[in-house]
């Protein structure tokens, strides 16, 4: 368990100063390359949860997928090499007040929850297989009702970027 | 675990061996892949000899040439973001060793039995677009930006087709672990008869089509070589970068290519196997313990059989246009992929 508890410290201090330099770096790139830094760790959290299949889905869906258009929009708009003045606008300072409450609210509702509950530490793994089967049981309904939230955030995309 | 020819070896000891496994296994191929498909093949193709002076038939002319990249002056441009210029090639280069992590090469010839092995290869696959993008914006040149962009375009466009590729393969044998994709394919038989097991290249031919297009695309080889296309836009993201950082972009090229076919191989020709019927076995347990010696072999000729035709094609065909590579993602390749999983699912309930 040792071994496990150090890497969780060394991934979850890599993700704070990924995630601090997130919002203090002045270019916009190098923003979303710290983010990757912050999402890479936690897929790397996940896998020392032994969440194998959550773990490969964040790095295909976030650093694969969404961390890539985000490079690539950004790259195509505003793509300046060097210092960026004006990132920050006058609601800036709220930020803060606004990450305190939502961290207290999340560790608030995870302690009040789970309190000292353990994972089992016999290495019980979810497979993929369980997964499979809880999605496309029980939880039918919800995941094709996000299916149709994503049908419809695709047809919006393409009628407001189709210009005739 | 790892009972090579019968001998126990200390865990520290497996470890030890897989990492030096993997940096065989990367750099072994690509070496191999450049020498005889880059120097000689193409040079046959173009009715010529190739580098002919060092070594017999130029054999040592790679040593050649990496000691003269070695040498080169490294450059970075003035108005480069010097450190992410510099991480670039390196994260290409980590894209490709995480991806042969997964690659199975024996019963027990393994560097992770991984359980969502596939699903990890085209997560992880997809880490060089990172790369080719800090590549392309950090150099501070139009062309090395349009470069990179094209890149992206064309590595999003291509990766939906390769992962819906390979749903019908994950369907067909009941599991993302390659190692039990191997042993699906090899203890399975076709219509009764299991003469020569059952590789998915026969009963997934679509699929396996459609996989090595997107290969052929994910690589950025000619036909689907718009990112460096060299008339159009010098060399694309790699234009700015000269010396041993060059030559870590032209090995993790031809090593992804490598891998990427070992891949392939493992999904449809049946990786490290041999079909099991032929020495009487039926499950992963029952393989002989030289089958770890065998299996690195026996996947490394069906990789060279593979980027042979990646090779093929891409000195056969002229480039495409942009519009019509993307054309050609979005309205053939995937459709055709989803027709697959449909067939593949239905026959898969009916049988």
């Amino acid at each position: 368990m040792v071994a496990q508890n150090i890497g969780f410290a060394i991934i979850a201090a890599m993700m704070i100063v990924g995630a601090l330099r997130v919002v203090t770096t002045s270019n916009v790139v190098h923003a979303a390359l710290w983010l990757v830094v912050v999402l890479a760790g936690a897929a790397a959290q996940y896998i020392l949860l032994a969440a194998e299949f959550v773990a490969v889905t964040q790095v295909l869906v976030y650093i694969g997928a969404v961390m890539v258009l985000f490079l690539f929009g950004t790259m195509l708009t505003r793509s300046r090499i060097g210092r960026d003045s004006g990132l920050n606008n006058s609601y800036a300072k709220l930020g803060i007040p606004v990450a305190v409450v939502l961290f207290a609210a999340m560790a608030l509702a995870l302690s009040e929850s789970f309190g000292t509950e353990k994972l089992p530490s016999d290495g019980s793994l979810v497979t993929t297989q369980q997964i499979s089967d809880q999605i496309f049981g029980p939880y039918l309904l919800p995941f094709w009702a996000l299916s149709f939230v994503l049908l419809v955030a695709v047809i919006g995309a393409i009628v407001l970027a189709r210009k005739d | 675990m790892l009972s090579l020819l019968a001998v126990e070896i200390p865990y520290w000891g497996q470890s030890l061996l897989r990492v030096l496994g993997g940096l065989v296994a990367v750099l072994l191929p690509a070496g191999t892949i450049v020498y005889v498909f880059l120097f000689k093949m193409m040079s046959f193709m173009q009715s010529r000899l190739g580098p002919m002076e060092a070594g017999p038939y130029g054999s040592m002319q790679l040593f050649a040439e990496v000691g003269k990249w070695l040498q080169k002056e490294d450059i970075q441009p003035d108005n480069a973001d010097k450190r992410i210029f510099r991480m670039a090639p390196i994260v290409v280069l980590m894209s490709t060793f995480l991806l042969v992590a997964v690659v199975p090469f024996g019963p027990d010839a393994w560097f992770t039995d991984f359980e969502t092995g596939v699903f990890y290869a085209l997560a992880v696959s997809s880490i060089s677009v990172l790369g080719i993008l800090m590549a392309g914006w950090s150099s501070a040149n139009k062309y090395s930006l349009l470069g990179g962009l094209r890149a992206a375009g064309q590595l999003i466009a291509y990766e939906l087709p390769m992962v819906l590729a390979v749903i019908g393969v994950v369907i067909q044998a009941e599991t993302m672990n390659l190692q039990q994709i191997v042993v699906a394919q090899n203890a399975g038989s076709i219509f009764g008869s299991d003469i020569v097991g059952n590789p998915y290249v026969l009963t997934q031919f679509v699929g396996f089509v459609v996989f090595m297009i997107a290969v052929q695309a994910e690589l950025t080889q000619a036909p689907f070589d718009m990112p460096i296309a060299e008339s159009e836009l010098v060399s694309g993201y790699m234009t700015e970068y000269s010396g041993f950082r060059f030559l870590i972009f032209f090995i993790g090229e031809f090593a992804t290519a490598g891998v990427f076919a070992m891949i392939a191989s493992t999904l449809f020709l049946g990786g490290w196997g041999v079909p099991f019927s032929w020495f009487g076995w039926t499950t992963m347990d029952s393989v002989d313990n030289w089958m770890n010696v065998a299996g690195p072999l026996i996947v490394f000729t069906k990789m060279m059989v593979l980027v042979f035709l990646i090779m093929w094609i891409r000195f056969s065909y002229p480039r495409f246009r942009e519009d019509q590579l993307q054309r050609f993602a979005w309205k053939v390749l995937i459709p055709i992929s989803l027709a697959n999983i449909m067939v593949t699912a239905v026959l898969k309930v009916a049988f």
